[in-house]
């Protein structure tokens, strides 16, 4: 049992934090949330250089060759920053190619993604599936010697900024993988309620490249996507730190009555209510980190990484909520930072399955 | 980071288990699966079979009897009680009193003492609580007198957790009623529960049982020899207590114990046409408390980590592990209870035998029994007060 970073952890996480204090704050961000592609290219190139973009790929792809721990105090910068940039996105198309991919799709694609000259989405989800992943009308066929897809995927997230897409639909054999080029398929991009940038693709006809076994692909998604719960969870205890310590500066200056709010057993309460709650959800950050990693079994990864989902939509809510609360009217306006992690937070407790669902998957696990 | 005990912690968790296994005896072990009541003899047996294999205080000094464990490793040891459903260890004596004379007592109070604690010739009892004196502790109003060589004791004390078990009783008294500050001309002292003029009365519970007491002092007389630390500064004593072994107060080898319990229970009562545990709003409420027990286990392991980097002692912010852990034991009781559906209701016979069952019947008492828990030991209340002016600087 320990619970500190290694050295390499550590030196990462401190440069992570380092970065997004000097070229990540507030303003910095909202200069990237405004500007036309949502994300900032240069900003890319020093989470590459910095070595983000390689971390969960093998060495002969030029990574890491680390996992979701290894992402974990990545992930929480990024929440306590609120970091647009499709990082996450590209981490999951990637994954899928270093899961499923053979050997030349590999070499094409990894060093790319981990050199941070390629970026890359995962279009899984479709509209009427919500949270289940085996539920795919997007159609391929065998056209010539490659594949043609049929259908519309529904918010890719990262898919505005990405060269290549990973698209999963059916074929005669079942669920599949596919890469797809991002400009041979019509992409209806926009901007979501926590400021990123995600699309709505439709493929009409569009050429694609069978990633994986045919038809034995939904083991990989369920994979992957359970890895990108594991470290939206880390994401949601980063975006909980500063909803909490923002909210906690907040009661010891603001002042009603003549008195710091913070006097109030009232609100003094409801924040420690806050802390235990970051607390327990950074317990299961660890938990869904670690179990995306070394799981023994699907079944144990899906129980382990379901638990911290169900914490971590929960807590979130609590926090977010009582964040605003706490603040008052300040809380509402988009002008304090603590407005921004509320909409992430909101987010991140339906991304990937809201508590409910992960209910439903977690007692299925026994 | 790994969040796995090493080879070495669970060789050391696989000796406990087995040990437990082989030596905790089989009537205690069923008492305690069915919720009945524990004898002044069950408390103390236990206590001595521990006491023989040397595992009954095992923060203490070497020298007096302590085990010389890490505090990963105390922490397995308590954990595996709680899971193998062991008689608890009464922390009066092992837990509060013991440390108190470890730090503050005289060579010669400890010697009197402490073996006696450690081998359970001695049960020992607290007396803090007053009827104005709960968890504003620093108003209390018994009051102790010097005369001579010994101190005149007035009052009453409230609560008193086995009482009517207790040979002894430590108590915060006031010696000094002058002093500015309330927390002043406090002392801490020891009395001998046979001493002329205490009267133990018993407070009963809504379950009907009896575990807690008034303590009335009628010009008790203690000899000076029975203070503890300096006259006028037990504040510091009561102060250095409340920090003390703080960190097996989530109770989740137990919460485990039963939440196994109540998986197993729930999926033999009809729910819906199916078994309770195939209903998903009851089976929601479960995960839901289970979730939060293993958030609090990786959460105490945590501090237990962060213990063992820093050599420092818990922070303020363990008091969360009470909140908690007692929030948790309240959650498994109210959904034993709601499993049992209306077999709840039958409680005592009135003519002998009633024929209902009796672990059934003992579910609704408990859940009744454990509102006690986010009450006592400072109540939950009072430990966010703690983690707000302590953690936060509030």
């Amino acid at each position: 049992m320990n619970f500190d970073y290694n050295e390499e952890q550590q030196l990462l996480a401190d440069s992570v934090r380092r970065f997004i204090q000097k070229g990540y704050d507030f303003e910095a961000r909202k200069k990237v949330v405004l500007s036309p592609e949502g994300y900032s290219e240069s900003v890319w190139g020093t989470l590459a250089e910095m070595g983000l973009t390689g971390i969960p790929f093998s060495p002969d792809h030029g990574g890491f060759g680390g996992g979701a721990i290894d992402l974990l105090s990545v992930m929480e910068a990024f929440g306590e920053g609120l970091v647009v940039e499709p990082f996450l996105a590209t981490l999951m198309g990637a994954q899928c190619v270093s899961r499923a991919g053979s050997d030349s799709q590999r070499k094409a694609i990894l060093p790319a993604v981990v050199e941070g000259k390629l970026k890359i989405a995962f279009a899984f989800s479709e509209k009427g599936a919500r949270y289940d992943l085996a539920n795919v009308k997007t159609a391929a066929k065998k056209s010539g010697s490659g594949w043609t897809l049929d259908g519309e995927k529904a918010v890719v997230l990262g898919a505005p900024a990405a060269a290549k897409l990973v698209v999963s639909a059916k074929t005669l054999a079942g669920l599949s993988l596919f890469l797809v080029e991002a400009k041979a398929a019509k992409l209806r991009p926009y901007r979501t309620l926590d400021e990123m940038r995600a699309a709505d693709v439709v493929l009409q006809n569009t050429p694609g490249e069978l990633l994986g076994a045919e038809g034995k692909a939904l083991p990989v998604i369920e994979a992957v996507v359970d890895f990108a719960t594991a470290l939206v969870c880390a994401e949601a205890v980063g975006a909980m730190k500063f909803s909490c310590d923002a909210t906690l500066e907040y009661l010891k200056t603001r002042k009603q009555f003549g008195v710091p709010i913070g006097t109030f057993q009232a609100l003094q309460h409801r924040i420690v209510d806050m802390y235990v709650a970051y607390e327990q959800a950074k317990s299961m950050a660890f938990l869904a980190c670690s179990q995306a990693d070394t799981a023994a079994d699907a079944k144990e990864r899906m129980r382990g990484i379901s638990a911290a989902k169900i914490k971590i939509a929960d807590n979130a809510r609590l926090i977010s909520q009582e964040a605003i609360q706490l603040h008052g009217g300040m809380g509402m306006s988009e002008e304090l930072k603590v407005s921004h992690s509320f909409r992430r937070l909101t987010m991140i407790a339906q991304q990937f399955g809201d508590a409910d669902h992960h209910l439903e998957r977690f007692a299925g696990c026994g | 980071m790994d969040l796995n005990y090493s080879q070495e912690e669970l060789a050391f968790r696989d000796q406990v288990r087995g040990w437990l296994k082989d030596n905790l005896p089989a009537d205690l072990r069923e008492k305690i699966a069915s919720y009945a009541e524990l004898t002044r003899d069950d408390l103390l047996r236990w206590h001595r079979i521990l006491a023989k294999q040397g595992w009954v205080a095992p923060s203490w000094p070497k020298e007096w009897g302590g085990t010389g464990w890490s505090v990963v490793q105390r922490y397995i040891f308590e954990e595996e009680c709680g899971f193998a459903g062991t008689p608890p260890l009464i922390p009066f004596g092992l837990s509060m009193c013991g440390p108190v004379l470890l730090r503050f007592g005289s060579d010669e109070q400890k010697k009197r003492f402490l073996p006696r604690i450690y081998n359970g010739d001695d049960f020992w009892c607290q007396g803090y609580s007053e009827p104005g004196s709960g968890s504003d502790l620093a108003s209390l109003k018994t009051k102790a007198v010097r005369n001579g060589d010994h101190y005149v004791v007035n009052g009453q004390k409230t609560w008193t957790t086995l009482g009517h078990y207790a040979d002894w009783i430590f108590c915060l008294v006031r010696t000094d009623s002058s002093t500015a500050k309330r927390q002043e001309g406090i002392s801490f002292i020891l009395i001998d529960m046979k001493a002329p003029g205490i009267t133990v009365r018993p407070l009963i519970l809504m379950d009907g049982g009896h575990e807690v007491n008034e303590v009335f002092f009628d010009d008790v007389k203690v000899p000076v020899g029975n203070l503890v630390h300096n006259e006028g500064e037990g504040w510091t004593v009561a102060k250095y207590l409340l920090g003390h072994e703080r960190m097996n107060t989530g109770r989740i080898g137990a919460s485990k114990r039963e939440l196994a319990k109540l998986k197993e229970f729930a999926a033999q009562q009809p729910g819906n046409g199916k078994s309770l545990m195939e209903d998903p709003r009851f089976r929601d409420k479960l995960s839901r408390l289970e979730v939060e027990l293993m958030a609090l286990e990786i959460t105490n392991l945590r501090f237990l980590d962060r213990m063992r980097r820093t050599g420092q002692p818990p922070g303020a912010d363990v008091s969360m592990l009470k909140i908690k852990g007692t929030e948790i034991q309240q959650g498994l009781t109210e959904l034993m209870m709601q499993a049992v559906g209306p077999l709840a209701q039958p409680f005592k016979a009135v003519n002998g035998d009633a024929g209902f069952d009796e672990f059934t019947a003992a579910i609704a008492p408990r859940y009744c029994n454990f509102r006690k828990t986010t009450i006592y030991a400072g109540s939950n209340e009072i430990q966010r007060n703690i983690i707000a002016k302590m953690t936060l600087g509030l």
